[in-house]
């Protein structure tokens, strides 16, 4: 109990400084990463509400609580919020921003302010999103295809796009922010080899940030362009060709889904080294497979576009290449089952999530390669089998990931734990949630339920009440970490130094750490997960912290 | 000398930094992959001409010629000779001379404005000549070396709208550079540069040479297509 006050009454990041002020003009990478986690908390209740909607739409046949138009505008910012406003700034933003310093030893990162910025401009997209949605939003869907984008939809085309331009510069910040830390702020003796593999995979996500998103922008502002001065860059009818709109689209909207799911391997190569206690399976493999993974992923965009007339031979070789794709992401979750192999486990939250990312991101894999084939994707092209399949690795993948490390390092980020019960009760909720929810969609889109619409015949409907039941179930899993986390941040039991005796500098330094991070600039001279160095510490000393 | 150098240090080194090398390192490594990111933003329009500038080659010529060669040639000239002058100002800040490092950069701003200037003159002639596309957009001739080949309109306004859309985004870099720079000469007055830190000009250097690499691709891109006829 000792401790446990004098942790309290040291100086750290949280209690430096009071006031709205502090936090609003706050230079610290810590603090940014608490403004995100709120940011993004509000914009993941927004895209869920949409959800709800939808899928309450959807328990019936017929079109009872909403009409075609308003159908159209729910899934359409369901997508763009979740996508541009959630999943793509969550882990990096959120668990970046907070452990990249932390992991590598550095004060900060390399442009505090210009990470401020980030934040600003997310913030500033976001209000423009919300404006965008309350007066009238936009029907599109999240890809903007043209020419309904440019030439005939009549909702707010132009506000969302802007709003979508403005966000990717906060993201692509970011991503130089970061590669500019790992490269230059690494403490004395933190090789490449010793990063941790959360590191190698921040930096895989930021050279895909600063590689794809200008592209995406760019040609939001050519829709945009195009849309009020009636150019015809997109449009047929004026010499201009769609296929164009959908090839730079893709181009960054692909590799975005690695944005997206790369940093969440990152933390479950954390979580389960640290829950087996083992050093990581083959770490030179899973790292440079984060590398392989953004590389090749900017070589399949043109598999979304199968039906859309590209060419057969362009598309057999993306057909190709796609599955390659499938090799980098198998040696991950290959290492990572070996890593668990013959490991002393435990079933703690975070290696709860571990698992059901384990799980889920292997089916959504999975289904990722029958869409890779030319033959089968004709086949399920634009039905829920895709919807499904891209919900278990975006949603499936990405939040457990999320989910499994803020439970994680929520003793180092607040000082304080997280009610264990009601965190494995929780993953346990989301997991069978989850199934519950998109499983059933695989068999509808087999079976040829086609996506975005808001009506559909009847012998669709058990599987789609499943569906529904499914995500009013997973919705109570993710809502109550939001009450169990705030309510620990006051009543938690304080946390220690390192709570799960985990390797790594972050949990070398205090919990909640100072504000530069470390009193001394730590000096690396152990290797990454060296957990047969670590002495096992008992579970009364754990829980005592 | 002092044995502590860490501690004696100018005023632009950031906490956060160990030392004043790694500052520098930090800052110039952002800047080149800032400019990764800037390739890619413009890469994104260059990929839209070449595909149509292949599909409707014809067209774009006739398009091109209209654009007056002498005009974007001597801009050509003008912003090399900016690039000139950036790359001295630099030299002038490594060795400390104050008052050369002002002056440069006032010539680098006199000669981006002319360069903007002249566009603004190019941009004007095409509003006359309805070549600005839109509702009045008007195209009419025959394509280069098939005589009797009408123009298609609807291409050759395809090539105008790339032409707005890629020359007006190099303008607006261009913009931000001078106000960059207008920024970088008044604190070059102050004396805040020192041959010890002097990162901010190599900086913007750094983007002014890109600005100026972009304009060397799209001067040949767009005026010089099918010339030879």
């Amino acid at each position: 109990m000792a401790t446990a006050v004098v942790t309290a009454e040291r100086e750290n990041y949280l209690n430096k400084e009071y006031g709205v002020r502090s936090w609003l003009l706050t230079v610290d990478h810590k603090r940014i990463a608490l403004l995100y986690l709120v940011s993004v908390t509000f914009f993941f209740l927004i895209g869920g509400l949409f959800a709800l909607l939808i899928r309450l739409e959807l328990l019936t046949p017929a079109g009872d609580l909403v009409q075609a138009d308003t159908y159209n505008k729910l899934f359409t910012m369901h997508g763009m919020v979740m996508v541009f406003f959630f999943l793509i700034p969550v882990v990096p933003a959120v668990l970046g921003n907070f452990l990249v310093p932390l992991m590598i030893g550095a004060k900060d990162l390399a442009f505090p302010r210009i990470n401020l910025l980030s934040w600003y401009l997310y913030i500033i997209a976001g209000v423009l999103m919300l404006h965008c949605m309350l007066t009238g939003g936009v029907d599109t869907g999240w890809t903007f295809y043209t020419p309904f984008s440019t030439a005939f939809s009549n909702t707010k085309v132009v506000e969302a796009g802007i709003a979508v331009f403005i966000n990717g510069f906060s993201s692509i910040f970011t991503g130089l922010n970061f590669i500019v830390t790992i490269h230059r702020m690494r403490a004395p003796g933190m090789t490449w080899s010793r990063l941790p593999l959360f590191i190698w995979a921040q930096y895989a996500t930021s050279v895909i940030m600063i590689l794809g998103t200008p592209v995406v922008a760019v040609t939001i502002v050519l829709v945009a362009v195009e849309r009020l001065f009636h150019l015809g860059i997109f449009d047929p009818k004026l010499g201009g060709d769609p296929l164009l709109f959908q090839h730079l689209f893709w181009f960054y909207s692909h590799p975005a889904v690695y944005i997206m799911i790369l940093p969440s391997m990152g933390v479950i190569s954390e979580l389960i080294t640290c829950f087996s206690r083992k050093r990581i399976f083959g770490y030179s493999f899973v790292a440079l497979s984060s590398i392989g993974i953004a590389v090749l992923g900017f070589l399949v965009w043109a598999h979304h576009m199968f039906v859309a007339g590209i060419s057969l031979y362009a598309a057999l070789i993306f057909s190709a290449l796609s599955y390659l794709v499938g090799v980098p992401s198998a040696i991950k979750v290959f290492n990572w089952t070996a890593t668990l192999y013959r490991g002393s486990i435990t079933y703690s939250t975070p290696m709860l999530y571990a698992f059901g990312f384990l799980g889920l991101f292997t089916i959504g894999g999975l289904t990722g390669l029958f869409l890779a084939c030319l033959g089968v994707d004709v086949h399920v092209t634009d039905t829920y089998f895709v919807v499904a399949h891209f919900h278990y690795v975006m949603v499936g993948g990405v939040l457990m990931g999320y989910l499994g490390g803020i439970h994680f390092w929520w003793p180092k980020i607040t000082g304080r734990m997280y009610p264990e019960f009601w965190g494995r009760l929780s993953a346990l909720i989301v997991f069978v949630g989850f199934n519950l929810t998109f499983f059933p969609q695989f068999i509808l889109g087999y079976l040829g339920m086609p996506r975005r619409y808001y009506q559909y015949v009847p012998e669709y409907q058990v599987l789609n009440v499943l569906s529904t039941a499914g995500a009013t179930v997973l919705g109570v899993g993710y809502l109550m970490p939001m009450v169990y986390l705030l309510w620990s941040m006051r009543y938690g039991k304080p946390a220690s130094d390192n709570p799960w005796n985990a390797a790594g500098l972050e949990w070398m330094t205090s919990s909640p750490p100072p504000t530069f991070n470390f009193d001394e600039t730590p000096v690396v001279d152990f290797e990454a997960y060296d957990y047969e160095h670590i002495p096992e510490k008992h579970e009364e000393e754990v829980a005592v912290g | 000398m002092d044995s502590h150098a860490a501690v004696e240090h100018g005023p632009e080194l950031l906490h956060h930094f160990s030392d004043a090398e790694q500052q520098r390192n930090a800052a110039s490594l952002g800047m080149w992959l800032f400019l990764v990111t800037e390739i890619m933003f413009f890469g994104g329009m260059f990929c839209a001409y070449l595909v149509y500038r292949y599909w409707y080659f014809g067209d774009f010529g006739a398009a091109s010629q209209t654009l007056d060669i002498r005009l974007g040639a001597f801009n050509t000239a003008v912003l090399i000779g900016s690039s000139l002058t950036v790359a001295m100002s630099i030299w002038a800040a490594q060795t400390g001379r104050r008052k050369v490092l002002v002056g440069l950069l006032l010539a680098t701003i006199l000669l981006g404005l002319v360069f903007l200037g002249v566009k603004a003159v190019e941009y004007h002639d095409k509003f006359e000549h309805h070549h600005v596309p839109g509702a009045s957009f008007h195209f009419e001739g025959e394509v280069p070396g098939h005589p009797g080949l009408p123009v298609n309109p609807y291409h050759a306004q395809m090539f105008f709208s790339l032409y707005f859309a890629m020359t007006g985004l190099h303008a607006l870099h261009m913009i931000i550079g001078i106000g960059l720079f207008s920024y970088l000469t008044y604190k070059a007055w102050t004396g805040y540069y020192t041959p010890k830190y002097y990162t901010p000009i190599e900086n913007a250097g750094l983007y002014w040479h890109f600005v100026d690499i972009v304009w060397i691709y799209l001067f040949p891109l767009l005026y010089l297509i099918d010339r030879h006829r």
